[in-house]
């Protein structure tokens, strides 16, 4: 209270050093101002923002707390602006000297990304370095994956008893990199029940992951041999509700009583309704997702779960092809050095002061 | 070509999808928000119209070859048919030329969403508490070691976040909390590593036509 009375007695110090430019990085239509605290923070209101367009006439155009020193201004892009920072107490202001004029545009390159984008060129790189020496003949060795080693034994099974193959799909969209994962395997699967003459079922619920997959089976059919045993009804459209898919789901897995189910894609909380419907049914279960919170669920009811990158992989390892394995074994190769570093980065930023981090910001 | 022309719109389309990540020029945004939310929801609305006409084939089908339960076929149908007309004549909230009330009685889209279809997908929600203590029933049998050290963990967890637990130790709330924080987001963050890395991988496949099976496999 005394040191307010003083202040207003004596006179309020205004911000120092006041400074605007152009916000970095962005796409335009912004400013940011920057300014030393007033010596008289501590009993501060906070500090008020003001502009104009002509260094005459300021108006008010924002206010910020006290301790706080950088305000981001929507402007328009081309025209000029200056500004000014006033501490506020009550009815006090204690105003900053004028910026100069300041233009605010458009940026073509966000410079905090490139480290990003370097990262992205570094294992693009290794990625295509290993799809060239497989072009080249090279043979890989890829770890087995239990849940697709099992695709095999499961279309099979589902053939020798006369039953068919569900798969779903799930709720994402065709976007999701789990979606695209997921109709890759679907290609696979559908080549094999072309070849063994088993039925596949496979529920939609979304209409373009439903169009994009009638083609990918349709296509599975023909690649085969066989593009009289495709069933356009097979592949269809049940809904887009969360729960009403679950239902048409579980109906049919009552009634029809596949021999093998597959869920592989992106799940919500239907995940159990589905997989504990298909295990009453004792049917084998083959599941993938990259949905961390459905995981758990996925690996209690089901007889084999694909774990996040293991569903990308999938394609690859089922179909052998050597293209696809050069790429899963530069992915491995990508992860093995970005680990390394993280390590090393790590380490050396717990030990040390260097800012090394800060590359990972 | 029928191959070829796909695979050179997907390699256009994802280079664009991964300039505006690079880019925040108005321009590179403004075209990147048009392909993602416009012509994607036009692409998506003729995809509902395939959907739906693939939804009715089969059920059309079925009646007509009276497969098993082909009886619930006709209701699909009949929703199918009479919430179309309330939806597209009535609005979605009865402000169409259709009245969508008898009375006091609302029977527009809106009304029909929140009394039939809301009740219906929480009854199917609410099964899950049934399926999650048969799954847990079948997770937590100490088969093996893994399910035994899953037993073990579930149980100081469940002990751990409930008010008994304080009571037969106090460092059983502390421990509960460790393996949540410290195991668990281990591994989940060891998963998503993974993810992320295998995400970038895919989608390179796919943009330089590597990964082809979305085409049905074949060259």
């Amino acid at each position: 209270m005394i040191a307010i009375f003083l202040t207003a007695l004596f006179g309020l110090a205004p911000p120092s050093n006041t400074t605007a430019y152009d916000t970095p990085n962005d796409g335009g239509g912004s400013i940011t101002v920057e300014w030393q605290l007033s010596p008289d923070d501590a009993i501060l209101e906070g500090y008020e923002i003001y502009r104009s367009e002509d260094g005459i006439d300021f108006k008010k155009v924002g206010f910020i707390g006290k301790n706080r020193r950088v305000y981001k201004d929507e402007t328009e892009d081309g025209k000029k602006y200056f500004y000014k920072v006033a501490a506020v107490i009550d009815t006090a202001r204690a105003y900053s000297e004028a910026t100069g004029g300041v233009v605010s545009s458009a940026q073509w390159i966000d410079l905090n990304k490139i480290n990003i984008f370097i990262a992205l060129l570094i294992f693009g790189s290794i990625i295509l370095y290993f799809i060239y020496h497989a072009r080249r003949g090279k043979e890989f060795y890829l770890r087995e994956i239990a849940g697709l080693k099992a695709v095999d034994d499961a279309v099979g099974r589902a053939t020798e008893m006369g039953k068919p193959i569900l798969y779903c799909l799930g709720l994402g969209y065709v976007e999701d990199i789990a979606t695209i994962a997921s109709l890759n395997i679907l290609g696979e699967v559908a080549k094999k029940c072309a070849q063994y003459d088993t039925k596949l079922i496979c529920p939609n619920a979304d209409p373009i992951v439903y169009t994009v997959a009638r083609e990918i089976v349709k296509e599975s059919y023909t690649k085969v041999g066989r593009p009289d045993a495709f069933d356009p009804d097979s592949v269809y459209f049940l809904t887009r509700s969360q729960f009403a898919y679950a239902a048409g789901v579980d109906g049919i897995m009552m009634r029809e009583r596949p021999a093998t189910n597959f869920f592989v894609g992106w799940f919500y909380a239907e995940s159990l309704i589905l997989a504990e419907t298909g295990a009453a049914t004792g049917a084998i279960q083959i599941a993938g997702t990259d949905a961390l919170a459905q995981l758990p669920f996925f690996v209690t009811a089901c007889d084999y779960t694909l774990i996040g990158e293991e569903l990308y992989a999938a394609s690859a390892y089922i179909s052998k092809e050597p293209l696809l394995l050069g790429a899963i074994k530069g992915e491995d190769w990508g992860k093995l050095i970005i680990g390394t570093v993280l390590l090393i980065a790590s380490v050396i930023g717990l030990l040390t002061k260097l800012p090394v981090l800060s590359i990972f910001k | 070509m029928k191959r070829k022309f796909p695979l050179f719109l997907v390699f256009i389309f994802g280079i664009l999808g991964i300039i505006p990540f690079l880019i925040p020029h108005p321009v590179v945004q403004n075209t990147d928000d048009f392909l993602r939310n416009n012509l994607l929801r036009i692409l998506a609305a003729f995809a509902l119209v395939l959907g739906l006409g693939s939804l009715l084939k089969v059920h059309m089908d079925k009646i007509k070859r009276k497969r098993q339960n082909w009886q619930y076929s006709w209701i699909l149908i009949i929703s199918f048919i009479i919430s179309s007309i309330i939806g597209l004549f009535g609005g979605v909230a009865g402000t169409g030329p259709l009245p969508t009330s008898i009375g006091s009685f609302p029977f527009d889209i809106q009304t029909l969403y929140e009394n039939i279809i809301v009740p219906l997908g929480s009854t199917m929600f609410a099964l899950l508490a049934f399926f999650m203590a048969s799954a847990s029933y079948r997770a937590f049998r100490a088969r093996s070691f893994e399910a035994t050290l899953l037993l073990a963990a579930s149980f100081i967890v469940m002990l751990g976040i409930i008010p008994f637990g304080d009571r037969i130790s106090h460092h059983l709330p502390s421990l509960a909390q460790w393996i949540m924080n410290v195991p668990n987001v281990a591994g989940q963050r060891g998963i998503l590593f993974g993810v992320a890395l295998g995400t970038i991988a895919t989608a390179l496949k796919i943009i330089l036509g590597i990964e082809r099976a979305w085409l049905g496999g074949g060259e």
